[in-house]
């Protein structure tokens, strides 16, 4: 994995395969009576959250603190951001007193991948505008495969506002890159105004696809972001889009209804559908604390030296390593036994 | 030698080369049947005994072990059996961020270690380290009465005041040469790039 988590894009699947293997380790962390592993000693995560959060923000400090790392939280309304200093300003700011990962979410696209070029920490995009959320994505995979074993070949519905959504952008990047086939579900006046670069289907109507679907993913209709009357009124968006019980009767038994969060219950959801076993939402919200921590431990734990060479530093005390005096060790300069000072009475 | 131990060491990726084949299955078979006994003579038979294998060189063996002690108790199948766990080390090693560490499969603990007495078991005991690290990591599970260890070859170049409780046997072995336990025999060689 590279030094930053931007977007699911730069992940290959192989990548993201690994991840999810490491999730898993992380779960069984979680599930312990002490759920703290000594893994990340040392490390200092910041958050630095640009826009409203909960969920995220908790489960990424919740995150780095079971893997013993050290965790400095930034809340915009109380900081110099009042003040009007700058992102770049915060930024260096912060770096100068010495971090190793930038937890960021900014209301606008692209601002994650602009600080990772500003410091040397491992940058994670926790949501960037419109753009992309790529640690919901993976939690979204992890709990997908940990129901059926593997996205391949899973049919899944992602419902509603794509357009605004960077949680369905990131899905369906991940999605389609472990094998699974996505439709997608929504009024043309929320969707994107291209789909070319995904692989997925496009439907206008919920009721034509729910009977083939192994995963309903429904989007929450983002009101804050909606800046034009895009549907006509929500009644009507949830009579045509949302997931009623008759809807969620005609899913196959063992299909899973998953959201985000925060849901507007009644809205894309009704309320007692969000509550039926089939809905594993609380579940996504448990695993997105495993799958943060498997990504902050492999950002800062070996993906930091990641293959190929290891600095001729760190060669000594590894397990396997070459015979005790390698070559380069000799030109490493070493401290002159002979005290300076005395030498210099001597002369 | 473990896959984590291939996957992670120079040359990566590199191909094993057996150079000279040091026990074979039997030779496994009679080592783990000795230590068996050497586990039943110390700790008095196999009550409160929990045997934990290391991923991922260490847990066949460990479900070797444990069937060997039930066969020399006679153990039958209503008898309750030594319970065998198995432990993932990776977030616990001293070098995360000095060389790519990752847990290979998830920890298994099967019973609550308070009070009892814990067998590790490792297939190949070099620096220490990994013993370090399971030490540790046996605390966030309990306070086991007594923690022993057990490893099929102990290879010498020790880097930590670590010894074994049983040994399968005793390898003088070079750094840089490399140790490959399976269950059908153990070998000794270099890994060469590929």
């Amino acid at each position: 994995m590279s030094r930053n988590l931007l977007s699911i894009a730069d992940l290959t699947r192989d990548e993201i395969e690994e991840l999810l293997d490491v999730t898993d380790s992380m779960v069984e962390v979680s599930g312990r009576n002490i759920p703290k592993v000594p893994a990340l000693r040392g490390r200092t995560v910041v958050s630095l959250f640009y826009e409203d959060s909960t969920r995220t923000r908790l489960s990424f400090d919740a995150a780095a603190k079971r893997l013993s790392a050290d965790t400095m939280s930034f809340a915009v309304s109380s900081s110099s951001v009042n003040k009007g200093e700058s992102v770049r300003d915060t930024i260096e700011t912060i770096e100068a007193m010495g971090i190793d990962a930038v937890v960021v979410r900014h209301r606008s696209s692209g601002v994650p991948a602009q600080i990772a070029g500003w410091t040397d920490a491992a940058v994670v995009n926790a949501g960037d505008g419109w753009h992309q959320h790529p640690t919901q994505a993976l939690l979204d995979a992890y709990t997908i495969r940990s129901h059926r074993g593997s996205l391949e070949g899973l049919h899944i519905g992602i419902v509603g506002d794509v357009r605004h959504s960077r949680v369905a952008r990131s899905d369906i990047e991940a999605f389609t890159t472990l094998g699974a086939h996505v439709t997608v579900v929504a009024p043309p006046t929320l969707l994107p105004p291209s789909l070319a670069p995904w692989q997925v289907d496009v439907s206008h109507d919920l009721d034509a696809v729910l009977d083939s679907l192994d995963v309903c993913y429904l989007l929450r209709i983002q009101q804050e972001r909606m800046t034009e009357a895009l549907i006509p009124s929500l009644r009507e968006y949830t009579a045509r889009y949302g997931l009623t019980s008759e809807r969620a009767d005609r899913l196959a038994p063992d299909a899973l209804i998953m959201h985000p969060g925060p849901m507007n219950r009644g809205v894309e959801i009704a309320g007692e559908v969000a509550d039926r076993p089939a809905a594993v939402i609380t579940e996504q919200v448990a695993n997105g604390v495993a799958v943060r921590m498997a990504v902050l431990f492999m950002l800062l734990g070996p993906g930091r030296h990641a293959l190929p060479p290891l600095a001729a530093s760190d060669e000594r005390g590894r397990d396997d390593g070459p015979p005790e005096r390698a070559p380069q060790d000799l030109d490493v300069p070493t401290a002159d036994p002979v005290d300076p000072a005395l030498s210099g009475t001597e002369a | 030698m473990a896959e984590r131990e291939r996957r992670l060491t120079r040359p990566y990726g590199g191909v094993f080369i057996a150079r000279s084949r040091v026990m074979d299955a039997e030779d496994i078979h009679r080592a783990l049947r000795r230590m068996a006994h050497e586990i039943l003579e110390r700790n008095h038979g196999i009550d409160e005994l929990v045997l934990v294998g290391l991923q991922t060189g260490g847990v066949a063996l460990a479900h070797a072990l444990a069937a060997a002690l039930a066969e020399i108790e006679e153990l039958t199948e209503d008898d309750p059996t030594v319970p065998v766990g198995t432990l993932d080390v990776a977030l616990y090693r001293d070098d995360i961020g000095i060389r790519p560490v990752l847990p290979e499969e998830v920890t298994d603990i099967p019973v609550d270690l308070d009070g009892h007495t814990v067998v590790l078991v490792d297939d190949v005991l070099f620096t220490g380290r990994t013993i370090r690290a399971a030490l540790d990591a046996m605390c966030d599970y309990g306070r086991p009465r007594a923690v022993q260890l057990a490893v099929m070859i102990d290879r010498g170049h020790r880097e930590l005041p670590i010894r074994p409780d049983y040994v399968g046997k005793n390898l003088p072995t070079r750094r840089d040469e490399l140790v490959d336990v399976t269950m059908t025999g153990v070998e000794l060689g270099e890994l060469q790039k590929q």
